[in-house]
Parts: structure tokens; sequence; C-alpha cells
């Protein structure tokens, strides 16, 4: 796994726009396009994209030009999305929804020529990169926090999709929670959808009523931050964006998407011409997945353990994934100091030894 | 005082004027809309009308518009004949689902087998699913009285639950790593309806289409039967006493736009689209049921209309595109354009007249 | 307490979960009893959403974005009724078309709304009753709009079952002709009834940005429009029908996810079919039962009205 350095792109791209080199050879600009499952005024998961995009374009001024399509349903639409935008003359194209691969895929083959980058898959091809954050790096923080202010022992997560992705999330979350505070239980609901406030809502108030003072989501609506501060003494953490509206509290920090170092990196690859079609598993380490602020509700020496493991794992020197781990089972995961290999966590299907929600079949 | 008076038979010349004269006001409409939004207005109505037929890359977007537009014809076909004889079948999208659901559950009981025989028995169950799931309303109407209209409409949402817990489950993909959705049908041979020429969209589905149209113009202008389901819908006690069994008639409209509307759905999911997931179905049920009256239930006129709704998907990605305009601004357009299409079709019916009213 | 099950906070939950729906359903209701179908609630709803969060937000006042967004939904049903009344176009295609428009037209307006978070809408504090065991959550700890909406569905059925004018107004929808031949104004009678629908099918829409999220998103409403329709035929076209059918389909997701938060793993897609099958079967029961007599849907639901007919 390439892990890029978030410094050293950031400091790549300072020097061009500084020197104002030209690393395009001709005056045309660089077209990049991107295809969003959602609007960009979703606020959550194809936003966070979006600010990416613009990122870009701040970065690399007029030596790109960017162009999106939102909205784009899953299937064949997307394909003739992505074909439009391969025929416009974009020259990097993302693809950003898990649910865009197979097209993705398809079109990589009929434009050997340019370039794609697909979110959250798992299918290359000699022009077809894959890219995806480890959103269970910033789940480790999220479960120390709440292990540690708990009041009833009880953290409840609401959960989009039983995928890969999510169970990271909710074993990362759970194994550092518990560790900090060996009685805390950990309560899972499927909502079965990625934004559905009234849902998100219920399923938020439902786990309040089952005396969890924290709830955590997979989900990106605001709703459950809603319900927390209308349930009072509960707390959440902002997910994809920062959802700073609830800042102090309900929300006490949160995991955000952040798509623009990594972006910026790629599009200046594509213009020197050193773009190759990777698999990019960023993280803390990479700036891919972002901290937001820890609000003063946190204790000051919670703050301080939280903001340890944030350096921790961002410099590689902790893997939210360490054994001893076992199976929800009692079968033996990780031996003590072991952690896994990206393919397996990738395809990760199972909960830890201790988290009592059954995975649904 | 304007007042209306219909018209003894619908007037030809509206019937061709109206829809060209709707298409022009929401040009003038939609090119405001833009013009407000910041852009050029006639560079916007030029890049979703003219660009994907004429423009520099239409040889791939004419096809596109075929694949776009094929299941909207095929469905809205089936429920055009249904609807002329007054059976309101609103539920297409759902057998759309069941349709995509039995052909695509074929396949996937079968794979890795490779046997010509596959595709034939898919579009077999295809048919059948949907023709199935629209029976469920037929039957519930004529044993109970039951509204068709409400029934297929909550079997809309019966189908979208089952087709999550299809793709949740039972036809989940087991070597997909976990992630929900059924095999890719586009890499298994036997299943996957390609296309049929390389590069023009034609694949078995817009054949079904045009079929349909066929068979659907026929049966309605030519055949008996297109004959008793039209007095049917225009004067039911006339109908019966000409011979119209309304239990029979019910069964048929439900069944045939079910099974078409299930053949979209198979065609769609064994081809362009590819899999089975719980977003599979893209209201391609819901947009028949407008491309059917805006082809004022009328087989050449559900081709054309499909074909316009088509063009405003195909061309408002390329003004999103190359104009920068919001999906939002192009939902708004084609609801324009709908209403415009819907309402100017009172001038085929009604005449108007200035003067006072009677009553 | 049943299996682990917290019955009043289940009841108090799916009270505030509820009430967008039940605002539209009782809305869709009256427009249904005149007759027409209006299948453009989702779009009626979010643009209320819309223009409900956006009035709030500028005035500071959540009570002017409740009548903001029943404003907008009223505008929006009242261009349905031109289009269905007075051009007589098909009810069921332009209703899909109306959706498809209003969901457009809200993003369009929203721009610039997003990421803000509302006024809020105040609760009612009754004090004592507020604090009793049991009834205290269940009903006297809500905020003033879910008070409104009860209230709402208890003068509509009034309305309708004793006014002169809710008299009017079923037999406009029974027969028109009949009505039209007794001198009652059809078109006027349903212009005005649809106006009233899309007015609380806004309100409702502007409950979900003003209280349940709080915030306004693109195609925040997610479905709720369609699920109002579902509650109108499973209420079988009656008022009180309508309150526990908005409690069942808004129990039901409540009654899933707290099944899943007290650790059952339960057949989540399925358990969500049922209230449809529940709405097929209450369908299919009244039009059993009624065989021989009146029928519970309106008889000229979705049938066009003109007076030389």
């Amino acid at each position: 796994m390439d892990r890029r350095s978030f410094l050293k792109t950031t400091a790549a791209t300072a020097t061009l726009a500084g020197l104002g080199l030209p690393a395009w050879a001709s005056d045309e600009p660089l077209k990049i396009g991107f295809i969003y499952v959602g609007p960009v005024g979703d606020m959550g998961w194809s936003y966070q994209h979006d600010v990416g995009r613009r990122a870009i374009e701040e970065a690399l001024g007029d030596k790109v030009q960017t162009t999106y399509i939102e909205n784009v349903p899953e299937g064949p639409d997307a394909e003739r999305a992505l074909t439009q935008l391969a025929l416009e003359g974009n020259q990097l194209i993302f693809a950003t929804s898990f649910g865009f691969m197979d097209a993705t895929v398809n079109v990589a083959a009929k434009f050997p020529n340019v370039k794609f980058e697909h979110a959250t898959g798992y299918k290359r091809s000699e022009n077809l990169g894959t890219y995806d954050a480890r959103f269970y790096e910033g789940r480790a923080i999220q479960g120390t926090i709440a292990g540690r202010m708990t009041k009833t022992n009880k953290i409840g997560y609401i959960g989009s999709f039983p995928i890969p992705e999510v169970i990271q999330g909710i074993n990362a979350a759970y194994i550092h929670a518990k560790k900090v505070n060996p009685d805390v239980e950990i309560k899972v609901v499927w909502a079965y959808t990625w934004f559905d406030p009234a849902k998100e809502a219920d399923a938020a108030a439902a786990l309040i009523a089952e005396g969890c003072d924290f709830v955590l989501q997979h989900t990106d609506s605001t709703a459950p931050q809603a319900k927390a501060q209308e349930a009072g003494n509960v707390y959440t953490f902002g997910q994809a964006s920062d959802m700073e509206a609830f800042m102090p509290s309900p929300r006490v920090a949160s995991t955000i998407d952040n798509w623009a170092p990594y972006y910026v990196e790629r599009a200046t690859a594509a213009l020197e011409g050193t773009w190759s079609a990777d698999a990019t598993w960023g993280g803390i380490g990479t700036g891919m997945v972002k901290i937001g602020e820890i609000t003063e509700a946190v204790p000051a020496e919670v703050k301080a353990e939280a903001e340890k493991l944030i350096e921790m794992i961002g410099s590689g020197e902790y893997h939210p994934f360490t054994g001893p781990l076992n199976k929800q089972d009692g079968s033996v995961w990780l031996a003590e100091g072991e952690t896994p290999d990206d393919g397996a966590l990738a395809g990760l299907n199972f909960f830890v030894e201790g988290v009592s929600a059954e995975m649904p079949k | 005082m304007i007042t209306l008076v219909k018209r003894p038979t619908p007037s030809q010349f509206w019937a061709y004027a109206t829809p060209l004269l709707a298409v022009f006001a929401t040009m003038v409409a939609g090119g405001i809309l833009f013009a407000a939004l910041g852009k050029d207005p006639i560079a916007a109505i030029k890049v979703i009308f003219y660009d994907p037929l004429f423009g520099p890359n239409a040889a791939y977007f004419r096809g596109q518009l075929l694949v776009k537009a094929g299941p909207l014809i095929l469905i809205a076909s089936g429920l055009a004949v249904g609807f002329r004889a007054g059976i309101w079948n609103i539920g297409a999208e759902g057998q759309y689902i069941m349709g995509a659901l039995a052909g695509a559950s074929v396949a996937l009981a079968a794979y890795p087998a490779e046997s010509h025989l596959l595709f034939p028995a898919m579009v077999v169950a295809g048919a059948l699913g949907g023709w199935l799931w629209g029976m469920i309303p037929a039957l519930l109407k004529t044993a109970f009285g039951t509204s068709e209209i409400l029934v297929s409409l909550m079997l809309v949402y019966v189908a979208q639950n089952f087709l999550a817990y299809a793709a949740f489950g039972p036809l989940k993909n087991p070597d997909g790593y976990g992630f929900p959705g059924s095999r890719n049908l586009q890499q298994y041979p036997s299943a996957h309806n390609p296309e049929l020429i390389a590069g023009t969209g034609m694949h078995w589905g817009v054949v079904a289409a045009f079929l349909a149209v066929i068979a659907t113009y026929v049966l309605m202008q030519r055949h008996i039967a297109g004959f008793r389901i039209r007095t049917a819908g225009e004067a039911p006690r006339a109908a019966r006493f000409a011979g119209v069994v309304p239990a029979k008639l019910v069964m048929f409209c439900l069944g045939l736009s079910g099974a078409f509307a299930g053949l979209a759905g198979l065609f769609e999911v064994a081809g362009p689209n590819g899999q089975i997931t719980d977003s599979f179905n893209a209201g391609y049920g819901f947009t028949a049921i407008i491309v059917a009256f805006l082809g004022r239930l009328n087989a050449v006129g559900i081709l054309l209309a499909g074909l316009l709704m088509a063009l405003t998907y195909i061309g408002g990605d390329m003004a999103q595109l190359m104009l920068g305009l919001p999906t939002a601004a192009i939902q708004v357009f084609q609801g324009m354009l709908l209403f415009f299409l819907l309402g100017f079709d009172l001038l085929t019916h009604y005449r108007l007249r200035l003067g006072r009213a009677r009553a | 307490m049943i299996g682990g099950i917290d019955i009043v906070t289940l009841i108090a939950a799916l009270m505030a979960a509820s009430t967008p729906v039940l605002l539209a359903a009782t809305g869709e209701l009256v427009a249904e009893k005149a007759g027409v179908l209006n299948l453009g609630v989702e779009g009626m709803m979010i643009l209320g959403a819309v223009a409900g969060f956006a009035t709030a937000v500028t005035t500071g006042s959540p009570v002017l974005g409740f009548i903001g967004g029943a404003i907008a939904g009223a505008l929006l049903a009242s261009l349905f009724a031109l289009l269905t009344q007075i051009l007589l176009s098909n009810q069921t295609a332009t209703g899909l078309a109306l959706t498809l428009f209003g969901l457009g037209l809200s993003a369009l307006f929203g721009k610039g709304f997003e990421g803000i978070r509302p006024p809020p809408t105040t609760k009612i504090d009754l004090g004592p009753l507020s604090d009793m065991p049991v009834l205290g959550p269940i009903l006297f700890h809500h905020d003033w709009v879910v008070y409104l909406s009860l209230i709402l569905v208890a003068v509509t059925w009034a309305f309708l079952k004793y006014s002169r004018m809710g008299l009017i107004i079923r037999a406009v929808g029974e027969n028109h002709d009949a009505a039209h031949a007794l001198g009652y104004r059809v078109i006027a009678v349903r212009f005005a009834a649809l106006a009233f629908g899309g007015a609380l099918a806004g309100m409702g829409g502007a409950y979900l940005s003003l209280v349940r999220v709080p915030q306004w998103t693109e195609g925040m409403t997610a479905g709720a429009g369609w699920i109002a329709l579902a509650i109108v035929v499973f209420a079988s076209w009656k008022p009180e029908r309508v309150l526990i059918g908005a409690y069942l389909f808004g129990g039901i997701t409540a009654l899933q996810l707290q099944l899943q938060a007290a650790g059952y793993a339960i057949p989540v897609h399925l358990l969500s079919m049922a209230p449809y099958v529940i709405t097929v079967l209450v369908l299919v029961i009244l039009s059993a039962t009624h065989r021989h007599g009146a029928p519970a849907a309106p008889a000229a639901l979705g049938r066009s009205f003109h007076a030389s007919n």
C-alpha cells in the first residue's frame, strides 16, 4: 500500500503555485471531471468530494479546469456520465461512489488514454486506480473519547449498511472504548440508508432510549445530532463533514472526509506525467481522514489522550487493529502484536469479540 | 371570460401542434430560468436539445438515447393499453423490479453454466415476474373490486423492500467482499444482453421496445380487441353490451403492462445495468407513466415521447457538464416541459371560446 | 419495558416522528375527498421544507417559518390545480411531474441555506403534567406543532363530517356532475381542497427541516410524501384513521430500530414491507365489505371534471 506524505504533496503544490512553473506543456488546461452520487448540497459525502474538487482549482489555478455531474444514479446513467466526461476531453476522472465501480471499469476500458480513479472500490486496471480513506482510524479516536466519557457505559452506533467499511468502524470504536473502559457495551442499529434524516433521527432516539449516552453515526445527516441535543447529556461526533453547527455539544469531535490533499496530489501527478493507477488507502497520516476540533465538552485529560492517539496513528506508530484480538465467536483473529494486512481488512465481515450485536444475514 | 367547449372529435391539427407549442414554450420559460441562473439561455437550450443529436459526439449520444428511451417506451406501451381501457396501473416500477429479480435469479441460479437457452429462459422469467406482480392488483380488483391504482402503487414499496432484501441477502455476490449487490451479468456471457451492433446502443430491450410499439399499434388500431379496450375506457356500459367481460379486460391489461415492465427490468439488469443492487430501479416505472400521457396514449406518440424524455436526461447531463447548470435546474426544466405538454393538450380536445359561460 | 423495549419512549418518539406525514396525509385526504388524486405530495413537502426553513432563518421566527412552508406548499398545489382543474390534464401524470418540479425548485431555492441551524421551535411546558409518569412523556412533552397537527386532524374530521362545506366537498368527490347540477362550483371547491392539501404538506415539510433534522439539505424528505399517500389509502379516507395510519407507518420504523437497538437481529426489509402489505389488506377488506354498499374511496377520485361533460 502506497502511503503518501501529505506534507510532501502540499510542499510540491506550494512550489508549483509559487514559482508558476509551466508543468503542463501546452496552454490548454488539464480537464478533470467528477461524478457524484448525490447533490453537492447534501452536506455530506458528495459535498466533501466537491470541496476536494474546488481545492484542486484553488491549488492549481488555470492549469486545470474541473467539471462535475451530480445526482448520477448508479448503473447505466453513471456509465453514460463517465463517457460524457471522457468525450468532453477530461483527462483525469474521479468516480466518487462505490456503486459506480463496474461502470467505471467499462468506461476505463474504452478510454485507455484517460486516467480514472474510483473511490472505495476494489477493481483496478492500467488506467483505473482506486482510493479510499481509513475511516476506522477516526472511529478509534471516537471510541476512546466515548469510552472515557460515557456514564451509562453504553455506546450507540447507527450503521448505514453492513459492508466492510462500516464494520471496520464499529470494531474500531468498540476496541478503543473497551480499552479505556472495560465495562463498555456497543449497540448497533442498521438504518439501511446513507441519508434519510427522519430514519436517522428515529435510530438515534432508539439508541438513546436504550440508555446510550454516545451516539456514533455512519450516516450523513445531522438528525442524530439534533436528537442528542434534545435528549441532553448525549454526545455525538460529526460524520463526513464537520457538522460544526452542533459544537461544542452534543458534537464533541468529528471525522471529516478530507479528499482535498489527495485530489490535489493526483491532479499534480497527472499534470507532471507521473500519474499511475494505484490503490491508495489514506488515513490520518496522509490527511485524508481529518479529526475535527475536539471541543471543551471533553475533559482535558481525555482530549490529551485522544490527541496522543491521533498522533500515534498518524505517524504509523500504532495500528487501530493490533492484536491480540478475537473474532466475535471467540476464535483468534490477530495474535499479540499482529496487525491485519489491508486486503483482509478491506473485506472485513465480522465483529470482534465483545460486540453483542448480531451481524445481519 | 373564456369558456371551453368540448370538440366532438379531437382536433387533428392541435394533436400535432400542441407538442411543438409545448416544447417551444418550455424553451422560452426554461431560457428565462437559465438566464436567471446566470447562464446563456440560447446556449443551454442548444446543449440540451441539439448537441446530443447533432453535436460533436452525437454518434455516441444517439445510441444512449435508445438505451435511456428503451425501457421507458417498452413500459409506457403496456401502460397505455390499460389507460385506454380505464385501468390504471401506476405500479410499473414494482413490476419492473420483480421482472429484473426473476430474470436475474434464473441467471444467478445457473451461474457459471454457459448455455444458449439461458437468455431466453431469463426473458420468460422476467416477463413472468412482472406479469405475476401485475396480477395481484388484477385479481384483487376482479375478486373484491379493490382499486388497482392504490394496490399497484403500494406494491411498488413492497417490491423495493424485496429488492433490498435480495441485494443484501440471497442474490449477494459471494465474491463481492461483503458489498451488497449481485454478480455482474455483463461478465456472464450466456446471461448478458449486449449491444447487438457495437456503438449503437441497440440491445434486445430496445428491440423489444420497438416491437412493443408495433404490437400495441396493431392491437389498438387494427384489431377488434383494441376496439373493445377503447370502448371499455370511453363508454363502459356500451362495452358490456358489446360483449366485453370486465374481469378479463382487467386481467389482460394489468397482465400485459406488468409483463412489459418486467421485460424492461430484465433487459436492463442483464444489459446496461448488469447487476441487482438495492438502488437498481431508477424510477423508469414512474417516468413511463408520464411518457404514456405525453404520447397521448398512442403507440407512435409514446415512441416520440420516450425519445424526447430521454433527450432531456442526456441533454441535461450535458448542460451540467458544459455550462455548470445544477441538476435542480434540469429537474425544474423537465417539470416545466411536462406541465406545458400536459396542459396544452387541452387544445386538442376543447375549443376556447370568448364570451360568457352559460351556467 | 416489554422485551427490552421502552414502550413509553417508543410512543413518544413515534408521535414526533409521524408528525410530517400526519400533516401531509391529512391535507391529501381533503384533496382526495374532493375527488382529486395529487401524487405530488413529495414535491409539495420538500418545497415547504425549504420555504419554511428559509423563512424561519431569515425572520428568526419558526412560527413564520411554518406559515411560509404552508404558503409554498399551497402555491405549488395551486399550480397542480390550474393544470388539472382548468387545463384538464391527467392527474396521475401531473402529480408525478409536480414531484419532479418541486424537488428541483426546492434545491434551487435552497442554495445558500445549507449547513445553517434554524431557530428552535419551542416545546410547550405544561408544568406538572409533563412530569407525570407514562402520560407525561407521551402526551405532554412535545412542541406546539405536534399538538397543532392533532388538532388539525380533529378539525378536519369534524369539518368533513358536520359542516356544510365538508358536505359539499364530499359531494364533489363522489359525483361531480351531480354536485355541479346542484349548483356547487366544482372547480372552486377542488381548487380550495388542493390548496389546503398543499398547505398541510408544506407544513409537514417545514416540520422536517425545522424540527426533525433540523437543517436544510437537498432531497431531505426522502420519500415521506409517498408514505403520506399510502397513509390516506390505509385510512380509507377517514381522518381519524389517518392518525392510526401515520402512527403505524412511523411506529413500524421506530419499532424495528428499537428492536435492533435492544439487540434483536430482525429481517429489516421484510418488516419494512409490512405497513404496505397491511395497507393492501385493509383496502381488500374495505372493498370486499363495501361490495354492495358505498365504496370507501371517493367515487370521482382521479377523474377530470368539465361542466359540459
